[in-house]
C-alpha cells in the first residue's frame, strides 16, 4: 500500500512541480505571473486539441507522433499566453496583479471551451474527448520497471512526463544557481536598476524567463490530462492546482531543487486521506487545506526570520523602467 | 497587435525611441483612449465569434444584448449580478488605494457568507427572523474583517508578502467552507448544498434581488464618501502615496494598515452576507465564483473610483451574461463568456500604457 | 602632446534646461597621478564625471583618452575606454556575494567559472592591499565594504582611469586611511584616479594636483605641494558676493530650543550625530552649515520625532505656558499634542512633505485634517489657505485643484513653507529651502523666514550656499561629520572660516562642539 502512495503522491504532485518550476524561473526576473492557473489550462487544452486532431485524422496513430504533437501544441499555447502576460507587464508597463488574473480567466475559459466544444467545431460523432491511445504512449513505463519489484514501482513506473518534470526542476536550479545566465536573471529579479547599469539587457531576460517559465508550467497541465487523467478531458478537472503550484514557489522557497520535495508532500497531502480507514468524504477537503496552511506558516516564518536568501525576490511585482535622464 | 508588437520591441531595444511618462492628458483624451480600446476589443471578439460561430458580427452583439437585458428577469439578473460584483470591488479599493494587494477577496466574501450560512442554520427557529438577519450580517463582517486582518497583522508585525498570503487564505477558506458544504448537505454528505429557508433576506416589491441592489447602492455612496471625504480616508491616500509623508505629519501607518484590511475584509464579509442570504439561499464553495478576482480588475479599471466602479462592473456582467446568450444559442461551451472577458480587460489594460507615456523618436546623432 | 596623460576633458559644457552644470571645463590626469576635484556642493563635480563615465552626454566639448579622442555615450563605452567610476550610491544586489557583485553583467567567451573568478579577485585585492572575502553577501557588509566590491568590480573590468564620487563621506576615519593606502597603491601601479571631494586635508594629504570647480564653473588646477588651505577656500567658495537679503536685529531672544548631547547611530554603527549640543533662539535665525550628509537630515527629524536618538535631550521652552518640555523619541503626533508648534520643511518636498498626486488643497491639509472631533475632512479652510498662499506668495497654478506634482520646483516650495508657516509655529525648521530656486522664488523663501523671525518664531535655516548663510542668518552652526565644528556670530564671519570649519573632520578636529 505504501508503495501506491508514493505512486499516487508522485503523480499528483507532477503538475505541481511543472508549475512551481515556470513560476519560479518567472518570478527570479520580478514578475509575480497569477496567470499561471490559466497558463496551465491552456496548456492541456492545446495539448488535447493537437491530439485530438491527430487521432481523428489517422487511423493508426504513431506512437512518437503521438507524443510529440501534443508536446509541442502545449508548449506553444502556454508560451503564447506568457507572451500576453510580458508584452502587457513588461513593454506596455501594466499591473501584474490584475495582468495575471486577467490571464487566468482568460486561459481558464479557452480551456473549458474548447474542452468543450471541440467535438462540436470539428463536427465528429464521437460522445466526448478521451485519448485513451494519446495516453498510453504518454504513460508509457520503462521498460524494466515491472521486474523490479518495489523499487520499479516507487522509481521506475511512471509515464517520461514525470521524469521530464524533475529533470527540468533539477536543469532551473542548475542555471539558476550555477551559471552566468542564472546570475544575470537573479540580478533583474533583484534589483533591475543594477542589473541594467551592469548591461544586461533586463527586458530580454524578462520575456525570456517568463515564456520558458510558462511553457513549463504548461506542461503541468499536459501532464495531468494525457497521463494523471487518462488522456480525459472534463471541464475544471484540473482544479486549483494552478494556485498550489504558486503556494509550492513559496513552500519552496524560491528553489526549483526543494519544489521537487515539496510537490511529492503536496501530493501526499492531497492523497493521504483515501488511505485512512473510516475518513469522511467532507473530512477530505480539510486535508486539501493542509498545502495552504502549510505555505502559510512558511511564509509568515520566513519572513519571521528575515533571512535574505529565502524571501522573494526583492523587485517582485515591481514595474522597472529607466529613468528619464 | 502584430505590427505594435514590433513596434514595441524596437522601441525597447532603443534603435527606434524611447518612452517617456507623458504630462496628464485632458479627462476627454485619456477616456477617448479607454473607448477606443474597448472598441478594438469589440472587433477582436466579433473575429473570434465569427470564426467559431456562423454568426455575423452585428447579429451576435444583437444576441449579446439580448442576452444581458432582453426580458426583464435577465435585466434583474444583470442588475443584482452588478451589484454583487461591485460590491467586492467596493471592498477591495480601500486596500489598493493603499497600495495593499488584498487578492483575498474570494476567501473574505466566502468565510463571510460561511459565517451567514452558519446562522441560518443554528438558529433556524430559534430567534425571529428580524433579529436574526442584522445578526447574521454583523457576524459576517466580523469575519471577513477576521480574514482581512490576519495577512494585514503579519504584514505591519513581519512584513510578509501580502499578494502571496491572501491568496493563501482564499482557499484555506475554500476548503472550510467545501467541508461544511458537505457537513450540512441534505441528505448528509450528499454534496447537494441545503437550501437555506429560515433568514432569507425579504422580497420587496416582488423583486428578489432588490434588497442586494439597494444595500450596494448604498455602500457605493458610503465607501466614495468614505474614500473622499472622511478623515480616514484621507489617511489610506496618504499612506499609499507615501509611507514616508505619513509618517512626517504623524500617521500610525500600522493601524491605519490595520483598520483598513478588516474594513475591506468586513465589506467581502457584506458580499458573501448578500451572496447567501439574499441571493443563493445555500453555500457552495464557489458562491463567490471568482468574484473576488474579477473585483480587482473592476477596481483597477476604474482607477478606483466608486463611481466608476459602477461602469465598469456592469460592463464586465453585461459581457460576461451576453457571452453566455452566445453560448447558449450556439451550444458553445459557457466558458465562452471568459474568453471575451479577458479579450476585453487585457485592451483596456494595454490602453493604461497610451494614457500614461509617450514614445520619442530618437534623432539621428551623428558620432554614435 | 604629453605622452602620458589618460584623459583629458577640453571646454566641457553640460546645461540641464536653464542651469548650467558645467561650463567650459577642461581637465588632464596623467598615468600614476591622483587628481582631486575640489568644489562645494552643487559645484557641478559629479555631474562633470558622470560625462566622462557615460551617464550624462555632454552639450559641448571633447574627451580624449590616450591622446585619442573618444565618444563616450553610456556606461558601457566608459568601460571600453578602461574608465571606471565609483558612485556614491552603490548599485550592488544585496542577496549577492562580493564575487557574484564583481562578476555581474560581464561577458566571457569562456564560459561562467566561478572559481577563476575568485582567484582573479583575490589577486586584485592581494596586489592592492583591499581587504575583502569575495564570499560575503553585501547585505551583510559594512558601507566601506560595499566601497571596497565597487572598486574591486572596476578594477576587475581592467580600468585603468578610476573615478571616485566623495569615496570617505561614508566612511570612517580608520576606513579611510585605509582606503587611501589602497589608493596610493593604485597609483604606484600607474593607474590614474580621479577624487571628488570637499575635504581639504584629504585634498592636501592624498592628491598630486587639485582642480577647482566652483558653480559649474572650471577655477584652476594647481599642485598640492604648492598650495595650502587658505588658498584652496579661497578658490572654493570665491569672493565674496553681496546678495542684499535683508537682516534685521533680532529681538526679544531667548531659548526656544535647548538641544543637549544627542547621539544617534545608524545600523551599520556609524554615528550619524555625535554629541550634538546647541539652542534655537526666538527672533533669531540660526543657519546650519556643513558638507552635504553630515547630520543635518538627522539632526533636524530628531527635533521633529521622526528618527530615534541614543541619548541626550531636546528641552522646548513654551512660550505661553512657560513650560519645559523634553520632546526626544515623541512621535511627530505626540509633540503637536503636547501643544508644541514645530513647522518642518524637509528637503524631500515631494516625498516628504508634500503628496504629489494630491492637490494643492489636500496638501493644505496634511498637517491640519485631524482638527476637529468629526469624522469627516473640512475642505473650507484647507481652500482658502490655499488660494491666500497661491494669491500671497505669487505660485503659479491653474487652480488650487491642481495636483503639486504638476507644478514647478519653485512653486511647490512656495506651497511647502506656505503651509508650515500657516500653523502660526514656534519653531520653523527649513532644509535646503531653497535649492533648486529660481532668484525671485529664493527671495521670497528669505522674507518670509525674515518674517516669521520677526514674529519671534525660533528659525532653523540648514543651507548649502555660504553667501546665503552669512547674508541671512543671525548665528551660524557648522556640523561636519555629525559634530558640530563650530558656531559663529553671522554678522562678524566670513565664508572663509566657515568653509573651514566645515572641511574639519572628527579625525583632525579636537575643539568643537562646547562653543
Amino acid at each position: 500500500m505504501i508503495t501506491t502512495i508514493i505512486q499516487r503522491a508522485v503523480m499528483q504532485g507532477t503538475p505541481l512541480l511543472f508549475g512551481s518550476t515556470g513560476e519560479i524561473l518567472t518570478e527570479k526576473s520580478g514578475h509575480l505571473n497569477l496567470g499561471i492557473p490559466g497558463i496551465m489550462y491552456v496548456g492541456a487544452i492545446s495539448g488535447v486539441a493537437g491530439s485530438f486532431l491527430y487521432e481523428q485524422s489517422v487511423a493508426q496513430i504513431n506512437p512518437l507522433l503521438a507524443v510529440i504533437i501534443p508536446l509541442i501544441c502545449s508548449l506553444v499555447g502556454s508560451t503564447l499566453m506568457g507572451l500576453i502576460y510580458c508584452f502587457l507587464t513588461v513593454s506596455l508597463r501594466a499591473n501584474q496583479n490584475v495582468t495575471g488574473l486577467a490571464l487566468t480567466t482568460f486561459g481558464i475559459g479557452i480551456g473549458n471551451f474548447f474542452g468543450g466544444s471541440l467535438i462540436k467545431l470539428v463536427d465528429t460523432d464521437i460522445p466526448s474527448i478521451a485519448l485513451s491511445k494519446t495516453s498510453n504512449c504518454f504513460k508509457t513505463q520503462l521498460p524494466f520497471a515491472d521486474n523490479l519489484g518495489w523499487f520499479g514501482d516507487i522509481f521506475l513506473s511512471y509515464g517520461f512526463l514525470v521524469y521530464v518534470a524533475i529533470i527540468v526542476a533539477l536543469i532551473s536550479s542548475h542555471i539558476l544557481n550555477k551559471t552566468r545566465v542564472g546570475l544575470h536573471l537573479r540580478a533583474v529579479g533583484e534589483s533591475p536598476e543594477t542589473a541594467d547599469a551592469a548591461g544586461i539587457n533586463v527586458t530580454k531576460y524578462k520575456y525570456l524567463s517568463t515564456c520558458i517559465g510558462s511553457a513549463i508550467a504548461g506542461l503541468g497541465g499536459l501532464y495531468y490530462v494525457m497521463d494523471y487523467a487518462n488522456g480525459v478531458w472534463s471541464n475544471n478537472g484540473f482544479g486549483d492546482r494552478g494556485w498550489l503550484s504558486i503556494a509550492l514557489v513559496i513552500f519552496s522557497v524560491w528553489r526549483p531543487s526543494i519544489s521537487i520535495l515539496g510537490s511529492m508532500l503536496f501530493g501526499f497531502l492531497y492523497v493521504i486521506p483515501t488511505y485512512i480507514p473510516g475518513i469522511s468524504v467532507s473530512a477530505k477537503k480539510l486535508f486539501e487545506m493542509l498545502p495552504y496552511v502549510v505555505t502559510i506558516i512558511v511564509l509568515i516564518i520566513t519572513s519571521m526570520r528575515d533571512k535574505k536568501e529565502n524571501q522573494p525576490p526583492a523587485a517582485l511585482g515591481l514595474p522597472y523602467f529607466r529613468e528619464e535622464r | 497587435m502584430k505590427k505594435l508588437n514590433k513596434l514595441y520591441f524596437s522601441a525597447l531595444s532603443g534603435s527606434f525611441g524611447h518612452i517617456v511618462k507623458r504630462d496628464e492628458l485632458p479627462w476627454w483624451k485619456s477616456w477617448l483612449i479607454r473607448v477606443v480600446s474597448v472598441i478594438l476589443a469589440l472587433i477582436v471578439c466579433g473575429f473570434v465569434t465569427v470564426s467559431l460561430t456562423d454568426l455575423n458580427p452585428i447579429e451576435m452583439y444583437i444576441t449579446m444584448v439580448e442576452g444581458a437585458i432582453g426580458t426583464s428577469r435577465l435585466t434583474w439578473n444583470l442588475f443584482q449580478n452588478t451589484a454583487i460584483l461591485l460590491c467586492v470591488a467596493l471592498a477591495v479599493t480601500p486596500a489598493f488605494k493603499m497600495k495593499f494587494w488584498n487578492i483575498g477577496a474570494e476567501g473574505q466574501i466566502l468565510i463571510g457568507g460561511f459565517a451567514t450560512a452558519a446562522c441560518m442554520i443554528f438558529l433556524e427557529g430559534k430567534i425571529s427572523e428580524p433579529l436574526l438577519i442584522p445578526l447574521m450580517l454583523v457576524l459576517s463582517i466580523i469575519a471577513g474583517a477576521i480574514w482581512g486582518l490576519v495577512p494585514a497583522y503579519f504584514k505591519t508585525r513581519f512584513n510578509s508578502n501580502e499578494t502571496l498570503f491572501t491568496l493563501m487564505m482564499n482557499y484555506v477558506a475554500i476548503q472550510i467552507v467545501a467541508y461544511y458544504t458537505l457537513e450540512w448537505s441534505m441528505p448528509k454528505g450528499s454534496g447537494t448544498p441545503r437550501t437555506l429557508d429560515y433568514g432569507q433576506l425579504p422580497v420587496l416589491f416582488g423583486q428578489k434581488y432588490l434588497v442586494n441592489i439597494l444595500v450596494v447602492a448604498l455602500l457605493t455612496v458610503l465607501v466614495y464618501i468614505y474614500l473622499k471625504y472622511s478623515k480616514q480616508g484621507y489617511e489610506i491616500s496618504v499612506v499609499g502615496e507615501s509611507e514616508k509623508t505619513a509618517r512626517y505629519i504623524g500617521i500610525n501607518v500600522k493601524k491605519v494598515v490595520l483598520r483598513t484590511m478588516a474594513i475591506s475584509g468586513a465589506l467581502c464579509g457584506v458580499a458573501g452576507f448578500l451572496l447567501v442570504a439574499g441571493t443563493d439561499h445555500s453555500l457552495k464553495s464557489d458562491t463567490s465564483g471568482g468574484r473576488g478576482f474579477t473585483a480587482i480588475m473592476v477596481s483597477w479599471l476604474a482607477k478606483f473610483n466608486p463611481i466608476f466602479m459602477i461602469l465598469t462592473s456592469l460592463l464586465i456582467v453585461f459581457l460576461q451574461k451576453g457571452a453566455s446568450k452566445i453560448s447558449e444559442v450556439y451550444r458553445l461551451n459557457s466558458s465562452f463568456a471568459d474568453i471575451i472577458t479577458g479579450i476585453i480587460i487585457f485592451f483596456i489594460i494595454g490602453s493604461e500604457f497610451f494614457i500614461n507615456y509617450k514614445i520619442k523618436l530618437n534623432k539621428k546623432e551623428g558620432n554614435v | 602632446m604629453e605622452q602620458n596623460i589618460a584623459l583629458e576633458l577640453k571646454n566641457i559644457t553640460k546645461t540641464f534646461g536653464k542651469v548650467v552644470a558645467n561650463k567650459n571645463v577642461s581637465l588632464k590626469v596623467r598615468k600614476g597621478e591622483i587628481l582631486s576635484i575640489l568644489g562645494e556642493n552643487g559645484s557641478g563635480k559629479t555631474t562633470l564625471m558622470n560625462m566622462v563615465s557615460g551617464i550624462y552626454f555632454p552639450d559641448s566639448g571633447q574627451i580624449f583618452a590616450d591622446g585619442k579622442e573618444i565618444v563616450i555615450a553610456s556606461p558601457k563605452d566608459a568601460f571600453d575606454h578602461k574608465i571606471g567610476m565609483i558612485h556614491q550610491h552603490f548599485k550592488l544586489v544585496d542577496v549577492f556575494s562580493a564575487a557574484e557583485n564583481i562578476v555581474l553583467g560581464l561577458e566571457d567567451e569562456k564560459g561562467f567559472d566561478m572559481p577563476c573568478y575568485i582567484e582573479k579577485i583575490k589577486e586584485i585585492t592581494e596586489q592592492y592591499g583591499f581587504e575583502l572575502d569575495p564570499y560575503k553577501k553585501i547585505y551583510e557588509m559594512s558601507v566601506s565594504e560595499k566601497q571596497t566590491v565597487e572598486i574591486v568590480k572596476v578594477l576587475f573590468r581592467g580600468a585603468d582611469i578610476l573615478i571616485l564620487d566623495e569615496p570617505t563621506a561614508v566612511l570612517t576615519p580608520q576606513e579611510t586611511v585605509k582606503l587611501f593606502k589602497v589608493l596610493r597603491n593604485m597609483r604606484e601601479d600607474g593607474k590614474a584616479i580621479i577624487i571628488i571631494t570637499h575635504k581639504l586635508h584629504e585634498v592636501l594629504s592624498l592628491s598630486d594636483n587639485v582642480a577647482v570647480l566652483r558653480k559649474g564653473e572650471y577655477i584652476g588646477t594647481v599642485k598640492t605641494a604648492e598650495t595650502n588651505e587658505a588658498q584652496l577656500t579661497e578658490m572654493m567658495v570665491g569672493k565674496k558676493i553681496s546678495l542684499n537679503i535683508e537682516r534685521s536685529e533680532p529681538e526679544n531672544v531667548s531659548d526656544r530650543l535647548v538641544v543637549e548631547n544627542i547621539n544617534c547611530v545608524d545600523r551599520e554603527g556609524i554615528k550619524l550625530l555625535d554629541n550634538v549640543s546647541f539652542s534655537a533662539r526666538s527672533g533669531e535665525i540660526l543657519g546650519i552649515a556643513g558638507i552635504a550628509g553630515s547630520g543635518q537630515r538627522e539632526l533636524l527629524e530628531a527635533i521633529a520625532g521622526l528618527q530615534h536618538l541614543d541619548g541626550g535631550s531636546i528641552i522646548y521652552n513654551n512660550p505661553k505656558t512657560g513650560e519645559s518640555e523634553n520632546l526626544r523619541d515623541k512621535t511627530p503626533l505626540e509633540i503637536r499634542q503636547m501643544g508644541v508648534r514645530l513647522a518642518f520643511v524637509p528637503e524631500d518636498r515631494l516625498g516628504m512633505g508634500l503628496v504629489g498626486n494630491m492637490d494643492i488643497i489636500d496638501n493644505m491639509m496634511l498637517r491640519s485634517y485631524k482638527k476637529g472631533k468629526s469624522v469627516f475632512l473640512q475642505r473650507k479652510k484647507p481652500k482658502s489657505l490655499a488660494e491666500e498662499i497661491i494669491e500671497r506668495l505669487e505660485v503659479v497654478t491653474p487652480s488650487a485643484y491642481t495636483p503639486v506634482r504638476r507644478l514647478s520646483g519653485g512653486n511647490v516650495q512656495k506651497i511647502l513653507v506656505g503651509r508650515e508657516i500657516a500653523s502660526s509655529p514656534t519653531v520653523l525648521m527649513a532644509a535646503y529651502p531653497v535649492r533648486g530656486l529660481d532668484i525671485n522664488s529664493s527671495y521670497t523663501i528669505y522674507n518670509l523666514l525674515n518674517e516669521q523671525k520677526k514674529k519671534g518664531v525660533a528659525v532653523i535655516f540648514v543651507g548649502e550656499d555660504l553667501d546665503v548663510l552669512v547674508e541671512l542668518c543671525d548665528r551660524i552652526m557648522v556640523i561636519g561629520s555629525g559634530r558640530i565644528t563650530g558656531i559663529v556670530d553671522g554678522r562678524n564671519t566670513t565664508k572663509e572660516e566657515i568653509g573651514i570649519l566645515m572641511t574639519k573632520s572628527a579625525d583632525n578636529e579636537q575643539n568643537g562642539g562646547e562653543q
